[in-house]
């Protein structure tokens, strides 16, 4: 029990809470490179010292070893730079940036690169759910497989799945495409406004206003275009799938009645 | 939120007790209302009974000393009179108990006549299982309860925020599968036709002893069991019949189940190794008893994983 006027904390509600961490200024800088161990570093510290490093020390290609399936590790990047993960990252690892070029050499979990507003990220392992949630731009390729609700939400860019994909992919999609080789899950693009996913493998069911799309040359450009960047091979056969613009209720009523209503 | 992690070794025991504090603490930000355990060392001819008093939390009034020392002596009484031969009997802490007996009767009579005393609730019972639950984090309560020195096969564990019900032991997981000897359950989710299960199985002659969601699926599975249908057979069917957002992990003497609804609402991280299956709802909860680069994966909406020991 804490004697009287002595200061005690005794409940940490995220368990992690730092708010006067230090930037641990501990890389090894090697002109515009740099790298450093992250085992022993908490969240707060990887990020202060990712921040450092691009921010005001000049480097543009940084290698964080040992991130130990840390969450939320690389987020909110705004700078064009090359970042190297060597191992797994935790939930919500990569949202928020705006440019960097990110290599994962491991596995993220829920929640990875929500939000991303443009660069690349490569993750080389399997992705939780929630992929991509958000995605704004920018190109997210992931060589395992995915969770459920991958690219909900989605609003641009590319995401590209080498594995199988979970249920409710491509959720209230807004635009943007998704590319996915192996199986996915129970309603596929369910509630899509607009779009395009193709899938190379089974689909086990598309969801509510989901239908096939009529291929167009331009689609074997795009789809071969990526596969070209990304070192893919050959692209397999590919299904489209697009909006059926069922739920388009908006602009159908008479302009009486739209009167009325607004 | 809540976090739960679950562990199983296939080749003999293993120091369970220090490894499932450390998941569990590195999860602790998921639920720092209590922290719970199910634990599995080796089988024995006696049965292992843990059950409580108290609460941490249960208000020291003027009589509560009185009544601990009252019921405490109440339930030795009724072990004596029931024909359970007191092996050993451990006082954890004022109001937790763990008591090894000599007993070949029907468990759900003793646990019955046990509970009957007020305030008594049977936290576990079995050959090997047991479940040890308080409140606070995972290094309060393995301090607490000298869990750090628990070798075993398999284990389960549950840190809790609570949303439905109290933050006392009875709302903390894991349940035991009332009155089913070495079955216990950690939840991650809300069932929302617990009522309808709840009465179900009330009319069946099971007790629950919290108002928490969560107990509805340990009984359920245990008396799919008892019906004859193996782990797997008994979780697949929960799939279907129990309705809500949830990822469970059920263990018997010799099994851990996982369960995963058909959403995908609740997460879950997997690693497979050649003597161990481990799983948690993040993964950093598995990076903290492995320490090195691991390959793991979530597992699909409607999945049912089983490992026999």
């Amino acid at each position: 029990m804490a004697a009287l006027g002595e200061h005690a904390i005794s409940y940490d509600a995220r368990g992690l809470s730092e708010p006067n961490a230090d930037i641990p200024r501990i890389s090894e800088i090697d002109g515009a490179a740099a790298a450093f161990d992250a085992h022993d570093l908490t969240t707060r510290q990887i990020n202060l010292e990712l921040r450092w490093l691009l921010n005001e020390q000049g480097v543009t290609d940084v290698t964080v070893r040992n991130p130990g399936a840390k969450h939320s590790l690389g987020v909110g990047i705004l700078t064009r730079c090359k970042i190297t993960f060597e191992g797994s990252l935790g939930y919500f690892g990569c949202g928020l940036i705006d440019g960097p070029e990110v290599h994962i050499k491991g596995r993220v979990g829920w929640s990875a690169c929500e939000n991303m507003m443009s660069g690349v990220v490569v993750i080389d392992g399997n992705a939780g759910s929630l992929t991509g949630a958000a995605f704004r731009g920018g190109d997210l390729v992931i060589k395992g497989r995915v969770g459920a609700r991958t690219g909900i939400d989605q609003k641009g860019g590319t995401i590209i799945i080498l594995g199988s994909a979970g249920s409710m992919n491509g959720f209230m999609m807004q635009r943007g495409r998704q590319i996915i080789l192996g199986d996915v899950g129970h309603g596929l693009g369910d509630s899509m406004y607009d779009g395009t996913i193709y899938v190379a493998g089974k689909v086990r069911s598309l969801g509510i206003d989901c239908v096939p799309g009529e291929w167009t040359d331009a689609d074997t450009e795009f789809i071969e275009r990526k596969f070209r960047i990304y070192d893919l091979g050959t692209p397999p056969e590919l299904q489209k799938f697009v909006c059926g613009k069922k739920l388009y209720n908006y602009d159908n009523l008479e302009p009486a009645e739209r009167k009325l209503v607004l | 939120m809540c976090g739960i992690a679950g562990i199983i070794y296939k080749d003999g025991e293993h120091p369970i007790g220090a490894e499932m504090t450390r998941m569990l603490q590195s999860m602790k930000h998921r639920g720092p209302d209590s922290t719970g355990y199910a634990l599995y060392g080796q089988p024995s001819n006696l049965v292992i009974m843990r059950y409580k008093l108290a609460d941490a939390n249960t208000t020291r009034d003027f009589e509560y000393e009185d009544r601990l020392r009252r019921h405490r002596a109440e339930v030795e009484r009724r072990l004596h009179s029931i024909g359970a031969k007191v092996h050993e009997l451990v006082e954890e802490n004022e109001y937790a108990f763990r008591v090894s007996l000599e007993y070949a009767g029907d468990l759900k009579k003793l646990a019955d006549f046990v509970e009957d005393v007020p305030d008594v609730e049977v936290l576990s019972l079995g050959n090997s299982l047991e479940i040890v639950k308080d409140l606070g984090d995972a290094e309060t309560v393995a301090g607490g309860y000298q869990l750090n020195e628990f070798t075993g096969t398999h284990a389960i564990g549950h840190v809790r925020m609570a949303t439905e019900s109290d933050v006392d032991i009875s709302g903390a997981h894991p349940y035991w599968a009332y009155p089913f000897s070495d079955i216990a359950v950690v939840h991650n989710g809300q069932l929302t036709n617990y009522f309808h299960w709840k009465r179900r199985l009330e009319r069946n002659g099971h007790r629950f002893q919290s108002e928490c969601d969560s107990e509805i699926i340990a009984v359920y599975l245990a008396e799919k069991m008892s019906e004859g249908a193996s782990l797997e057979e008994a979780m697949r069917q929960s799939l279907d019949e129990l309705d809500g957002v949830f990822t469970y992990v059920c263990v018997t003497g010799d099994a851990l189940g996982v369960a995963k609804d058909e959403m995908a609402a609740k997460p879950l991280v997997l690693y497979e190794a050649d003597d161990l299956v481990a799983l948690a709802s993040e993964e950093i909860a598995i990076r903290a008893i492995i320490d090195h680069e691991i390959d793991t994966y979530d597992p699909y909406e409607g999945e049912v994983l089983v490992w026999q020991r």
